[in-house]
């Protein structure tokens, strides 16, 4: 029987990647994701895990190392937060060209400068074309059930990429919520052994990483970019196959009353839950208002997103990072991109809210909906808002 | 280069750009880089293999005389086995 | 000529025959490095899988859709092979212990250049090391970035014509002493620590071999003669190797378990400095007294090794 118990998300995450027979975990310390790092070891000094857990000094190391293992055949384990994750930046397109199938749990925090712990998405952001699937949960229990599937994923034999599964710091990761953890038989039955592609041993010596010129580079990136949005295909099928063994549902886009709605809010992670509340207040107040979650940020769902945002008249999408000098949020450019090439597609708005701990509460996602509504739709919408920003 | 046919697509890029082929970069002949080649005169060769040792091609081998030659596939010409050679019996001779 | 004296007449048949890096990499007429790199993998024969900084020996050898490597090989980026090699241990060690792979003792290595090891690569390096990984990580040292160019680093040593320290009208190059990487590694209390030179391949083999055998981790800071920049000819690889060893700038020695040796290559009397300058382009610029300043930092930095030979050959 499943059990459910009530547990902080971040030793949740752990407990859950214990879960998935790990041959080896690289970690370094950083608030948000410490808790996750921690618990690993406990599981691996209780004998729980039968894994090689190294102390790397840095994530540059952690990130690195996991390469290594992985390209021996491992399964491995990561986390990080903000600063760490930018540290990682640079080897990431590297393990995504090398398709090793990593898993790494971000607690997603804000970046420096100025220095600061708390939750928001400019951590991830900058990694958005490193060539990693991308995915975002809400609460604890996808928090879970995410990792577990993301071994899944980035080992399947179509698809071969590292995967990241975005958890917001502090906000998700240090609560504590009540959680479902799946049967242990049940879990190898939906994760088998790794198969991997080649492994560095010496019985049969290949060649990692080699060195590309003009010749060679753009079929290579061709062929990167092709099994990232190939991926999608395996990414709907396991969380098909989750959905009939373990009953819960995981979809690329996700909507909340979203049938009938003029005005959709976009969000992602753990606020989607706030939103919620605020779309029910509003609904009741006969406003024709719903909402979009976004889950999984690479490969972009263009489909998806076209299908549930052109039925809307106006569109409200909110960003937890700022892409400085550009159109305002690297969400909203994407979704802007989507549906660009639409006929009648909604008027767009984007709010930058959330940054490095700043609190959005419920009032404050129906404030920005009521604002919306009350513009007229036109194609002035171009610009963007730092919500709440004192002048 | 002695590929039959030109570069690969995107499809044939092996998964993850991994090389399969151990050692194939001896499909390249760097022989074409040399200015200078090696000879040997047997006469003075003792067979100690200072030349095979020091081959940083490793082209230099030892026939089943004991003598040794340097595949001119790859020797690059360097002349360090000609240098080294204790009992002077590598000359380094222009090519062409 | 007295290389009889030190090598044995009949090397090749003390040596690996099997080439476990093949012909056709794209490593510079005379490369020293590249020479040692073949020597080390003879060393290290089959059972070994090596992971390797970005470098020349990296591009030189891993041309893609082709290999130079009869090896398992592993690269990823440049700072970060120490890393990456830990992390080949551990998956190792962890597929074995679960029975995911045949029960085999093989050896992981990590390689980089002097930039790889002492700069950028510092700090992977010495984590790897203070974390006890079984691995061998050898540094090849040609005393600046070749690969992009000739820049110095710290292993560029005194007084020598870099691309980013040149010689000019007020400059004589290089105006820092090099740095003691293999001091830094004895440090780190690694049960093996060795220095090496492809000039002296019998001496780098057993070497290589031995820091095989430990179970743990170990280093080799090897002495790699780069004729494109050192603007020497390419003849003298080998020649010039000898001569850094001769004169005591790269002394030749092993510490083991933190007990100190000085290798039987070493000469009895050291030879000038000088005689290794002349065929080199980059101390071409140097006067008299630059190279008296230098040879005395030399005499010093070698009666400290031969100190440290004297009271740490034994100590507990």
């Amino acid at each position: 029987m499943a059990k459910r118990v009530g547990m902080e998300v971040a030793l949740a995450v752990a407990e859950a990647v214990g879960q998935c027979n790990i041959d080896m975990a690289a970690v370094y310390p950083i608030t948000p994701q410490s808790h996750i790092g921690e618990h690993l070891s406990d599981l691996v000094a209780d004998g729980k895990i039968d894994a090689e857990f190294v102390t790397v000094e840095s994530e540059h190391s952690a990130i690195s190392a996991i390469i290594g293992a992985s390209g021996t055949g491992a399964r491995v384990y990561t986390a990080t937060s903000s600063q760490g994750l930018m540290l990682m930046h640079e080897i990431l397109p590297i393990a995504s060209a090398m398709r090793l199938p990593l898993v790494m749990g971000i607690a997603n925090r804000a970046v420096s400068g100025p220095l600061n712990i708390l939750n928001d998405h400019s951590d991830i952001m900058p990694q958005r074309d490193c060539g990693w699937i991308s995915l975002f949960v809400e609460n604890g229990q996808e928090a879970i059930d995410l990792s577990i599937q993301a071994f899944k994923i980035a080992e399947h034999k179509e698809v071969n990429l590292p995967v990241c599964v975005n958890i917001d710091g502090f906000q998700l990761t240090h609560m504590v919520e009540p959680v479902e953890f799946p049967d242990q038989e049940l879990v190898d039955k939906f994760l088998p052994a790794r198969v991997p592609f080649a492994t560095l041993h010496p019985s049969k010596p290949v060649t990692m990483g080699a060195f590309s010129m003009a010749d060679y580079f753009t079929e290579i990136m061709k062929a990167k970019d092709e099994a990232l949005k190939n991926s999608k295909k395996t990414i709907l099928a396991v969380w098909a196959e989750w959905a009939k063994m373990f009953g819960r549902t995981y979809k690329p886009v996700e909507t909340y009353k979203a049938e009938g709605a003029e005005i959709l809010l976009l969000t992602m992670g753990s606020m989607s839950e706030t939103a919620e509340l605020a779309i029910d207040e509003l609904r009741a107040k006969g406003l024709a208002v719903g909402l979009v979650k976004l889950r999984l940020w690479r490969p972009f769902p263009f489909a998806e997103i076209k299908e549930v945002l052109l039925s809307a008249k106006k569109v409200l999408v909110t960003d937890r990072a700022v892409s400085f000098g550009g159109p305002g949020g690297p969400v909203c450019s994407e979704i802007k991109a989507a549906l660009y090439n639409e006929k009648d597609r909604p008027t767009i708005y984007n709010c930058i809210i959330g940054l490095g701990g700043r609190d959005v509460t419920v009032a404050d996602f129906a404030s920005m909906i009521k604002k919306v509504a009350e513009e007229e739709a036109n194609k002035n919408a171009d610009t963007y808002e730092f919500w709440g920003v004192r002048e | 280069m002695t590929k039959k046919s030109g570069p690969a697509g995107w499809q044939e890029i092996t998964t993850g750009c991994v090389v399969l082929r151990p050692g194939s970069a001896s499909e390249y002949h760097t022989g074409s880089w040399r200015a200078q080649r090696p000879v040997w005169n047997n006469q003075k060769c003792i067979k100690c293999g200072i030349c095979y040792v020091f081959c940083p091609e490793g082209c230099v081998a030892q026939s089943e005389d004991g003598y040794f030659k340097a595949n001119l596939d790859y020797c690059k010409g360097c002349g360090i086995c000609a240098h080294e050679c204790w009992s002077r019996a590598i000359a380094m001779v222009e090519e062409g | 000529m007295n290389i009889v004296e030190n090598f044995d007449l009949f090397a090749p048949r003390l040596i690996n025959k099997k080439e476990l890096l093949s012909s056709g990499h794209r490593a510079c007429q005379g490369c020293g490095e590249v020479l040692a790199v073949r020597l080390m993998c003879k060393a290290l024969g089959e059972n070994t899988v090596i992971a390797s900084a970005t470098g020349c020996m990296e591009i030189i050898s891993s041309m893609y859709p082709t290999t130079a490597w009869e090896l398992p090989w592993i690269h990823v980026a440049f700072e970060n092979a120490a890393a990456v090699a830990s992390g080949v241990e551990a998956g190792l060690k962890a597929l074995r212990r679960k029975g995911k792979i045949a029960d085999r003792d093989i050896k992981v290595v990590g390689m980089a250049g002097d930039g790889g090891t002492m700069d950028i690569g510092m700090q992977a390096l010495s984590g790897a090391m203070e974390r006890g990984h079984n691995m061998l990580f050898v540094c090849f040292d040609n005393e600046a970035y070749m690969n992009t160019g000739i820049q110095r680093s710290s292993g560029t040593p005194m007084g020598a014509s870099t691309t980013t320290a040149p010689a000019g009208k007020v400059s004589m190059g290089q105006k820092t002493w090099k740095k003691n990487m293999a001091e830094i590694m004895v440090a780190h209390n690694v049960p093996y620590v060795a220095t090496a030179c492809p000039s002296y391949p019998l001496d780098f083999i057993r070497k290589v071999e031995k820091a095989k055998k430990v179970k743990g981790p170990s280093y080799i800071h090897c002495f790699s003669v780069c004729p494109t920049g050192w603007r020497c000819p390419s003849d003298q690889a080998v020649s010039l190797g000898r001569l850094a060893v001769e004169t005591g700038i790269f002394p030749l020695f092993e510490v083991e378990n933190g007990k100190y040796k000085l290798s039987s290559e070493m000469p009895k009397k050291l030879t000038p400095i000088k005689n290794y300058f002349k065929s080199q382009g980059r101390y071409r610029h140097l006067g008299e007294d630059e190279i008296n300043m230098i040879q005395g930092g030399v005499d010093r930095e070698y009666r400290k090794l031969l100190n440290k030979v004297q009271c740490l050959a034994a100590w507990d």
